[in-house]
């Protein structure tokens, strides 16, 4: 049995925002019900927003993606243009729990739900995505590498909702993966997140990201490795060092899933590993169009 | 203490009303109207017993509030058989033995079902991403493969309920 707590159910973005002040919001529920019936979470008013019209929009054109904040997992599974769109996103999403959890799951309850292990964030910092904090004045934006400020904490204040997120299509000399360690292909906690992006003008790598997950407080970029790359003329020595450094930006912790060392390991290992693959699947000569 | 409100939704094709508060779930409130087809496991969102579709999506019941569903279509194991004839995905359980204890089963296909609409054709990948949310402690899965492939088979071959 949860505890007890009262639900509204507006149809209309500014009706939930004119409650929230004195209410936490309901997405998918697949982290805050959990939460309630472990009596972690205390809140004793709820507002849902499923019955929001058009909060799970996605639209994608030749330069921007941007989704609403309601689009669940299976929103960008099933959407046809973002396997190209954002690589890594739609990998995390193939990946990320079961079907029925995907099937609520939001993108935002994702980010706002803070764990070190979300899986869409480390894909979202990846492609500078940027989110949008809407409260009944208007909306904020805020790039989602300035979101959190510490374990389970961010920058959203009790009276907004992420309404959207944005960001740019890699263009095709740009690659972006993302790979999930976990003790199982489905419905499982990650080990350790990576997700990498990288553009390639001939053989120089002119922009780097690598995003780290399970291996801190929040999702963080390793932003002295992406340095190492950026910049330079790319090669198995530079692809090391920059790997090397990925593993020393992470702080993880040991515990069920697997010893701090474990981790740190791993990260060098796939981060080695995916921006090698990023590099090789991009064309030698840049096509300029 | 939050009131109780009756519900108007469809099971299975057939009006109800279900009477909840505010922090009752789907789950509770299905097995208490004797659904009891709908299982109880975790009450967490891990195994997959209590899926039921909502307007065709596979959700678990345990993670979905009574109050949201108003007004929508709920199908369980039972609303997928015709009067007729079983489900061609519950016929090729029973075939190829898929079913053991049982407790799986129901949330298994309702999973299973959501895919099949989406592709007869199904590849192993595909099977495993639509039951990445149920767990079967008894079957090992090689025969619920089986009988998921067999039933894309047949329902390709369009020995459906139509
Ligand atoms: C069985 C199971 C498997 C899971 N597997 C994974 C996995 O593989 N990878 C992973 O990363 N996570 C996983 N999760 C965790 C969870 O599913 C995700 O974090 C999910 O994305 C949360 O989204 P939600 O819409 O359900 O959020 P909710 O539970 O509704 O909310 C989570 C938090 O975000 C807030 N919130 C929700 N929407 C908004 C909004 N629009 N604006 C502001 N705040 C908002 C809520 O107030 C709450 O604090 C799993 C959970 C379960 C139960
Ligand atoms: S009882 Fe709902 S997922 Fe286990
Ligand atoms: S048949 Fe027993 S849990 Fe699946």
């Amino acid at each position: 049995m949860l505890s007890e707590f009262d639900l509204e159910m507006p149809s209309d973005l500014q009706a939930s925002l004119s409650s929230l002040p004195y209410a936490t919001p309901l997405g998918g529920g697949t982290n805050l019900l959990v939460d309630l019936r472990a009596r972690r979470e205390k809140s004793k008013r709820l507002v849902w927003l499923g019955n929001i019209q058009a909060f799970r929009e996605i639209k994608i054109n030749a330069q921007q993606v941007s989704i609403g904040g309601g689009t669940t997992l299976s929103d960008i599974l099933h959407s046809p243009a973002m396997a190209e769109a954002a690589p890594s996103l739609f990998n995390a999403a193939r990946v990320f729990g079961g079907q029925m959890v995907r099937n609520r799951a939001t993108v935002a309850g994702n980010i706002c739900s803070g764990s070190p292990a979300a899986d869409t964030v480390p894909p979202l910092l990846s492609l500078d995505a940027t989110i949008c904090l809407t409260n009944a004045e208007g909306c904020r934006s805020v790039p989602l590498d300035q979101f959190y400020t510490g374990f389970k904490t961010n920058l959203r204040r009790q009276d907004e909702l992420i309404t959207g997120l944005s960001w740019l299509v890699p263009n095709s000399n740009t690659a972006n993966l993302f790979y999930k360690l976990a003790r199982r292909k489905g419905d499982a906690i990650s080990v350790v997140g990576v997700a990498v992006t990288v553009t390639r003008e001939g053989d120089r790598c002119t922009h780097a990201r690598i995003a780290l997950g399970s291996v801190g407080p929040t999702v963080f970029r390793a932003k002295d490795a992406e340095a190492i790359l950026a910049g330079g003329l790319l090669s198995e020595k530079l692809i090391n060092d920059a790997a090397q450094k990925a593993m020393e930006q992470s702080k993880p912790i040991d515990d069920l899933r697997a010893s701090a060392n474990y981790r740190r390991h791993s990260v060098r290992v796939l981060t080695r590993r995916l921006i090698t693959q990023a590099w090789h699947s991009l064309p030698e000569k840049t096509a300029h169009t | 203490m939050s009131l109780e409100k009756a519900i108007p939704v469809k099971i299975n094709g057939v009006p109800h009303e279900l009477l909840a508060r505010a922090n009752e779930t789907l789950l509770d409130c299905l097995r208490q109207h004797g659904q009891f087809e709908v299982k109880n496991g975790c009450e967490k969102g891990d195994c997959g017993a209590c899926a039921v579709q909502i307007e065709g999506e596979a959700v678990d019941s345990c993670l979905t509030l009574t109050w949201t569903v108003e007004g929508r279509s709920i199908t369980t194991l039972e609303g997928l058989n015709d009067t007729n004839k079983p489900h061609p995905l519950i016929a090729a359980f029973m075939e190829q033995g898929a079913v053991q204890c049982g407790y799986c089963t129901p949330g298994i296909i309702v999973a299973a079902e959501e895919m099949l609409r989406e592709t007869l054709n199904p590849t192993d990948d595909d099977i495993a991403l639509a039951l990445s949310g149920n767990l079967c402690r008894c079957t090992g899965y090689t025969k619920i493969f089986a009988a998921i492939r067999q039933a894309a088979t047949v329902l390709r071959e369009g020995g459906g309920n139509d």
